[in-house]
């Protein structure tokens, strides 16, 4: 089950970059971690847990509870954490990512990361949201060079010099862009999983030749599946936006 | 995942180099999705989006010539290509969603493999899995008896029932399209027809592409002046689906008569099918209900179902039908 929880968390990094690809890699090489899930300090965060690193670190205790022998992969990963970027430099593969305006240069990276994993993982850019992650639903959709593309079907490494754009970038909770304005005032959502996904879909169309007609706007949106379906308001709020344009 | 090497190759002589022993990787659509699954396991991959193959250019003789990195909404966005090819604008438009067709190629939607769901399953074809003629020749075909409502109905073999998925390429398939590859031994075009293979007994070799061959470029032929074109298609949901029935009709009528007639379907066959027999029944002839009927009931003659997918045939003859009298009114 390549989705299960335990592919994830094999899923990236960097040890078999340079490894001759003839040579079959053991299994401790190809169990490499989801880097830097970065365990806040509590003294750090303020004495407080933040969200993202209580729900990492229940995670982890939930896989270690209920799966005795992924402990012995896990644990040499969870403990390599701190040390990674440095083990990475010297592997010296790398790639420079500009997001959102910001050049992130990435050391390390695993051939097999895709750009959404690198954006949540390895920038910490959350926004930009896991479904599926086969370019069936369009959670995970951001902006490459001006263009909507899902960000689960590309390699991080095939990004270099492209200028992304994520949720992140399109407006910040005090300078909301009008397209997120629009899905707050008419309840473009319920769950809000998809949301950042039909933003940045929303905010693309806006450049694309597409007519001007009620049907026209769903087919355009049809690539981002809502579950709680907000698909009548997500509707209404593109098009007050497309109106205003 | 298997991990593997990655290159970039900005000129299509390091393709060619790089292709010796790697595979080559565009918009990733189809091929990061199967390696997902497993289905791919290439040990290198060439990035081929550096290339300058990403340009629309008219020919000498009136047709069009597109680069396989020109990504489908470019494609089916074209000024040129909406004028004077509709029915491969309206059959792009009909793929996917807008997210993929900003990333999927020319070239790659050529080379897009089927949605059969046995074939997509990760251990088809190994032991304990679904049998799958596709993934490891000789393990069978799990779809013969299964879960086969989709599968297709034409151009079938007792190896595999897996359906053809491209909008573009039925559209391309009518409009006799010209590839255009460049390999070690040097440069060839392919005729549309003879790129995809029919399953036969080789149901895992699924193109005429020789090993570390590149395709640079798809040629459209020019219509005949007048010639009118379009794409319908048949599925389970109004958007981002693939077709239960699709079909690519290409006519000039003239003083009542049908002059120009090119007729292909989707979602019914296991390469882009093209129906000569429809043609036929058609060619010269007065373009009216009967003959249309005529026409579409040609197209299925040897149509061959299970019990899953036999609907299919009635559907395709009535999305034939249809097409026909959009394009002839």
């Amino acid at each position: 089950m390549p989705d299960s929880p335990i592919a994830r968390w094999r899923q990236l990094r960097a040890q078999s970059v340079l490894l001759p690809t003839s040579e079959e890699l053991a299994l401790d090489q190809q169990a490499v971690d989801l880097e830097p899930l970065t365990p806040e300090p509590l003294e750090a965060a303020g004495g407080r847990f933040s969200r993202r690193s209580f729900l990492s670190g229940l995670g982890a205790t939930s896989l270690m509870a209920s799966a005795a022998p992924l402990v012995v992969a896990a644990a040499p990963a969870l403990a390599s954490t701190v040390a990674s970027e440095s083990d990475d430099a010297a592997s010296g593969a790398s790639v420079t990512l500009r997001v959102n305006g910001k050049e992130h240069t990435l050391r390390g990276i695993d051939p097999r990361a895709t750009l959404l994993d690198t954006l949540r993982e390895r920038i910490h850019l959350t926004g930009t949201k896991k479904g599926c992650d086969h370019g069936q639903c369009g959670a995970c959709t951001v902006h490459v060079n001006g263009r909507r593309v899902n960000s689960c079907l590309s390699f991080a490494v095939m990004h270099e010099g492209d200028e992304i754009t994520t949720i992140e970038g399109i407006g910040q909770p005090d300078n909301l862009h009008a397209m997120q304005a629009a899905f707050v005032e008419h309840d473009g959502y319920q769950c809000g999983y998809c949301t950042s996904g039909q933003i940045m879909s929303a905010v693309a169309l806006l450049q694309e030749p597409i007519g001007s007609t009620d049907d026209d706007v769903m087919q355009a949106m049809s690539g981002n599946i809502c579950r709680c379906g907000a698909y009548g308001n997500i509707l209404v709020a593109v098009k007050q936006v497309r109106a205003r344009a | 995942m298997q991990t593997f090497q990655y290159s970039k190759a900005d000129t299509v002589e390091k393709a060619l180099a790089g292709a010796a022993t790697g595979r080559f990787i565009a918009g990733g659509t189809t091929l990061v999705d199967l390696m997902k699954l497993d289905v791919e396991q290439p040990k290198e991959l060439v990035d081929i989006n550096p290339l300058p193959l990403a340009t629309i250019e008219k020919l000498q003789d009136g047709g069009l010539r597109v680069g396989a990195m020109v990504c489908n909404s470019d494609l089916a966005w074209n000024a040129d290509v909406k004028s004077f090819y509709p029915v491969l604008s309206q059959a792009l438009l009909s793929g996917a969603s807008p997210q993929l067709r900003n990333m999927a190629t020319t070239g790659g939607n050529l080379m897009q493999r089927t949605r059969c769901v046995y074939f997509r399953e990760p251990t088809a074809g190994t032991p304990g899995g679904y049998g799958c003629n596709k993934r490891a020749p000789g393990t069978g075909c799990a779809a013969m008896d299964g879960y086969n409502r989709m599968h297709a109905i034409l151009g079938v073999s007792d190896q595999c029932i897996a359906t053809h998925p491209s909008d573009m390429c039925v559209a391309m398939a009518a409009l006799e399209a010209v590839i255009h590859v460049e390999g070690p031994k040097g440069k060839r075009t392919i005729a549309f027809a003879d790129f995809h293979k029919l399953p036969g007994d080789t149901p895992h070799i699924e193109n005429a592409l020789e090993p570390g061959e590149l395709i640079t470029h798809v040629d459209l032929p020019k219509l005949p002046e007048g010639a009118r074109s379009a794409y319908l298609k048949l599925r389970d949901r109004a958007s981002y689906e693939f077709a239960l029935a699709s079909a690519a009709v290409i006519a000039k009528v003239e003083g009542g008569q049908i002059r120009f007639i090119r007729v292909a379907m989707g979602g019914v066959g296991t390469k882009p099918w093209r129906s000569h027999e429809a043609e036929a029944a058609l060619d010269g002839k007065e373009a009216n209900d009967a003959n249309c009927r005529a026409a579409a009931a040609a197209a299925l003659a040897g149509a061959k179902t299970l019990p899953g997918n036999a609907f299919k045939v009635e559907l395709a003859r009535r999305c034939v039908v249809r097409a026909l009298k959009i394009v002839t009114a």
